[in-house]
């Protein structure tokens, strides 16, 4: 029975090993145009459009969806998406995520709802760019950017906080504390009826 | 359940999913089945509450004698019979059908925020939807929505809409805590978990119900949003609160309490505890902690210094000086064998008390004669034909003893005798005899158990008719003091007639029990003196033969001993082991920071002297519980107690064992009631569970439901004075005033009760005293 536990044979790979690490013994000194034939790629590349960038001077766009930096979100408005669940926390198998929920309040509202995230440290010594925090979210408030430049000097510069991670303000939108746009609840945040900046 | 119990109760054998399984009769299907480890998932069911058949969860299939029930039955409502063959989801398709289709209908209306639910990740709903539900739901209409949430108190909210309406709530409130201030409103799809218009939520209990519903529909307002499960560590600790002796888990995040929750101990609190125990646990960061060792200069002010800099100061301003130990009554047995050790071996004397409050001579007699190595226990309230407090009002003063009556006169009836001033709400509730003096007690059998409070020692000769009573009789005693480290500074000797382990002072042998112990050449045998008597000592001229220098002061509020408690310390040299600046602090010529509660392991003797031990919650705390200190300092001072450790004191207590000799002689004196003089009328108080407490500081949610202060007269006396329900009166003694509506109640003319801690009613520092005759005008 095969058990697919039990190791295969190796005698192959062992007489593969022993041919690689014999010595060359039947050198044929008459070939010389074997050997201009290797040069021949080597030739040929140097009319080809070179492949390498000029990193930093010069960057390639990634792929669409490269996994890079972490984006908060906002409503058009300019609240947070983001409540404070921990679901990406959670999720995170590098533990890199630290969330602390707190109370809207009508005086204090930065999103829609009863709940917002007040702390939000991503730390990008652990994050492994997975992106099991995003699927985890359940507002859509935790996206990927494609940023990939992440280096930085000192240990403390790489734990993001929220002002690090929220989307820049678009026109219309109100830096957050402030109420939901007028007559709205926040189902009709939840089902993206909101169109249109803060009219705080 | 005991061996012979067993013996007694008819057993009964059933078959869950074709397993055999024995059990007494009168257990429910659903507990049979736990025994075999099967478990029927569940909502409504709880082992401590009177069955309910609400949420319709746990349907199984039923036979008995071969004829089964048409239909699924719910496993929580019947109990085992012969010749019974149960098939649980695991067997049946029928079962595992009809239990999905409950879940399905459940859900169906339960709004799925668990995001924002604070009971997400330790739902019962989302585990058992997970694995008894139906993966997809097919309701395709518009779900049942009410405006969320709302609060019910000022520390339980409710989402309505997230109640699946199991009466977990309900049930605990009217059968456990006696408080039926919630009910379920509204019938059919309206049905709801409301509260009477007029009274809010206000139980001393309300917590558990947060900790008890299955769902998020009752939530704790001071955790709302706080933390997730998997954040936690959850350490098992004990409470610091009372005397009760609550098991409890405390739940940590980054180095900071965010809760508590009642732990289970079905010997002492079962799984309950109270809101004080539950909620107040902010005191640490209500007030600044002190951070480092300090020591007062030349210029007067404190000033930081190092620890052997401290420690040094310390040692020098009590060397050669007569000194006297003030303990605080919320000191773990460890650290209070410390100070016991401490002042016996390094300060050379008996001065020594842990009482913080007020006492007497008598007191401290009762205390070293019946109250030390004392055996009554729950049990035996659970087993008494009859239940005496006296100077005790276990609603207020030991919650978890108030439950524990509460659920034998629920049960058979418990006659409860009470010398409470009036019919205050926990006597009302355990339908209490209310008595005037304690000669009035009667029917006491060797079944009794009559339970002495802290206060008894404020009436000259209380204690010694209560000792009487019960010789005579052969009840049971219990001291009940209202503070948690009481019953272990006793035991541990922090007191001057006593030497760990209840041993009497007085007495040789018991000496060289622990001179030998301690590997000392003798000890102090001049007679120590009760924390009044060290007060006045400290305040007399020094060149008084009976004068103190200096005192050791541990975790003590002056003001809960008396008004010029404080003052009283001035002229001395003070040393003060505080965890956060205090009004002592403020005093004292140095200040060494202690651990709190959370930061070091410990054991605190609930009344009945049971030990409860907890380990350190927040592990990389700097801070050093006393007894470290305390050894440090006793090293400067050339006398070492040699205590490095808590686990180090813990093995000598072991070591040192109980005393098994006679206890000393209890010094009676006899009781004489004292009729008020001319229309003063006599103060009668006690502290309310929720009242301005230090331990309670920083909650302002649990204050909220703190009862308000009031004061407590007859109608003939309120006629008298010409006020009415809700009017004020001034009570006032010689020293201050304090300005109280009144409420009626059936009492003595003579008599006023105020709350002693409360909003707007501070006894001792307004009154200067606790018992003692007042002037009540209208005000």
């Amino acid at each position: 029975m095969d058990n697919p536990l039990t190791p295969r044979s190796n005698d192959k790979g062992l007489a593969a090993a022993a041919k690689a690490n014999a010595p060359i013994e039947n050198q044929e000194a008459g070939s010389f145009f074997k050997q201009l034939l290797g040069f021949w790629v080597t030739f040929v590349t140097q009319f080809k459009k070179p492949n390498t960038v000029q990193y930093p001077e010069g960057k390639v766009p990634t792929e669409e969806r490269f996994h890079g930096r972490h984006q908060l979100n906002r409503y058009d408005d300019g609240l947070e998406k983001c409540i404070g669940c921990e679901l990406c926390a959670w999720a995170c198998p590098a533990d890199a995520i630290l969330v602390e929920g707190a109370n809207n309040t009508e005086e204090e509202r930065f999103s829609p709802g009863e709940r917002y995230g007040k702390v939000y440290q991503i730390n990008y010594l652990r994050c492994i760019f997975c992106g099991l925090c995003i699927e985890a979210c359940p507002t859509r408030a935790l996206t990927m950017t494609n940023e990939y430049e992440l280096a930085d000097s000192s240990r403390s510069k790489l734990i993001f906080e929220k002002e690090d991670l929220l989307a820049p303000l678009r026109a219309g939108m109100l830096q957050p504390p402030h109420p939901m746009q007028d007559g709205k609840t926040h189902t009709d945040y939840y089902l993206g009826n909101i169109k249109g900046g803060s009219n705080a | 359940m005991t061996p012979e119990q067993l013996t007694e109760v008819e057993m009964i054998t059933v078959v869950i999913d074709g397993f055999e399984v024995t059990v007494p009769k009168g257990t429910l299907v659903i507990r049979a089945a736990e025994k075999l480890g099967i478990q029927i998932p569940r909502f409504c069911d709880h082992p401590l509450l009177s069955p309910a058949g609400a949420c319709r969860q746990c349907l199984v299939d039923i036979e008995i004698n071969g004829r089964a029930f048409p239909k699924p039955q719910a496993s929580c409502t019947i109990p085992v019979e012969n010749n019974m063959i149960v098939k649980t989801q695991l067997t049946s398709p029928v079962a595992d059908k009809a239990q999905k289709g409950i879940m399905e209908l459940l859900l169906i209306n339960h709004p799925l925020d668990c995001p924002v639910c604070d009971k997400g990740g330790e739902c019962p709903l989302q585990n058992q939807a997970m694995s008894n539900g139906r993966p997809e739901s097919r309701y395709e209409g518009v779900k049942r929505t009410f405006d969320k949430p709302i609060s019910i108190s000022s520390q339980v909210l409710l989402d309505r809409e997230r109640c699946v309406l199991c009466a977990r709530c309900t049930r605990f409130s009217d059968e456990i805590a006696g408080d039926p201030f919630i009910t379920l409103n509204e019938r059919g799809a309206l049905q709801q978990v409301g509260i009477y218009e007029s009274d809010p939520f206000e139980s001393y209990y309300s917590g558990n119900t947060v900790q008890i519903c299955p769902v998020g529909a009752l939530t704790g307002a001071s955790y709302r949003f706080r933390a997730r499960p998997f954040d936690l560590v959850s350490v098992d600790s004990a409470c610091e609160h009372c005397a009760s002796g609550c098991a409890m888990r405390t739940d940590i995040r980054r180095g900071k309490t965010l809760r508590r929750l009642a732990g289970e101990d079905a010997s002492v609190n079962e799984e309950w505890n109270c809101d004080k125990g539950r909620w107040a646990f902010k005191y640490l960061s209500s007030r600044e902690r002190v951070a480092t060792p300090m020591i007062r200069g030349a210029d007067g002010e404190l000033h930081e210094a190092s620890w052997p800099e401290a420690i040094a100061a310390a040692a020098a301003g009590l060397k050669g000086k007569r000194a006297g130990v003030l303990v605080g009554g919320r000191a773990t047995l460890e650290d209070a064998y410390g100070y016991s050790k401490f002042a016996r071996v390094a300060l050379g004397t008996n001065d020594i008390d842990f009482r913080s409050r007020p006492h007497s001579a008598e007191e401290t007699s009762f205390l070293a004669s019946v109250a030390v190595n004392a055996t009554t226990t729950y049990k035996d309230i659970d087993k008494a034909d009859q239940v005496v407090l006296l100077g005790f009002e276990p609603e207020d003063e030991s919650p978890i003893v108030f439950l524990r009556i509460f659920k034998q006169v629920k049960k058979r009836g418990l006659v409860v005798t009470s010398d409470a001033p009036f019919a205050s709400r926990g006597s009302t509730k355990l339908k209490a005899k209310l008595i005037t003096s304690i000669s009035d007690v009667t029917g006491l059998t060797e079944k009794s158990v009559v339970i002495v409070g802290e206060r008894l020692s404020e009436t000259a000769g209380a204690l010694s008719a209560a000792v009487e009573l019960v010789n005579k009789s052969g009840a049971k005693l219990a001291w009940i003091p209202r503070r948690a480290g009481e019953r272990g500074a006793l035991e541990a000797g922090a007191i001057a007639n006593l030497l760990p382990g209840g041993r009497p002072i007085s007495e040789t042998s018991a000496r060289v029990d622990i001179q030998t112990a301690w590997s000392v050449p003798a000890l102090p045998i001049t007679p120590g003196r009760t924390t009044n008597e060290i007060l006045e000592a400290l305040n007399l001229v020094s060149d008084d033969v009976s004068a103190l220098d200096a005192v050791v002061i541990g975790g003590l509020d002056p003001a809960d001993i008396s008004s010029q408690a404080l003052s009283q310390l001035l002229n001395s040299f003070v040393v003060s082991l505080e965890i956060s600046h205090s009004s002592v602090t403020a005093i004292a010529d140095v200040v060494l920071p202690v651990a709190a509660v959370v930061e070091k392991s410990g054991t605190f003797l609930d009344w009945e002297g049971r030990s409860r031990a907890f380990d350190k919650g927040i592990t990389d705390a700097l801070t050093r519980s006393d007894v470290r200190i305390l050894s440090m300092i006793a090293d400067e001072l050339g006398a070492p107690i040699e205590l490095p450790t808590v686990s180090a004191t813990r093995r000598e207590i072991a070591a040192v064992g109980k005393w098994d000799g006679a206890k000393a002689e209890f010094t009676k004196i006899t009781l004489t009631s004292k009729s008020p003089t001319g229309d003063k009328l006599n103060l009668s108080s006690w502290r309310q569970l929720l009242d301005l407490g230090s331990l309670q500081l920083g909650e302002a949610n649990l204050a909220g439901t703190s009862r308000k202060a009031a004061a407590h007269i007859s109608s003939s006396r309120a006629e008298k004075l010409g006020v009415t329900y809700g009017q004020e009166v001034r009570i006032s003694s010689e020293l201050g005033s304090i300005k109280l509506p009144v409420v009626i109640s059936q009492m003595s003319d003579d008599t006023i009760w105020v709350p002693r801690n409360s909003q707007g009613s501070q006894v001792i520092a307004s009154l200067g005293f606790v018992s003692g005759q007042v002037t009540v005008v209208k005000a």
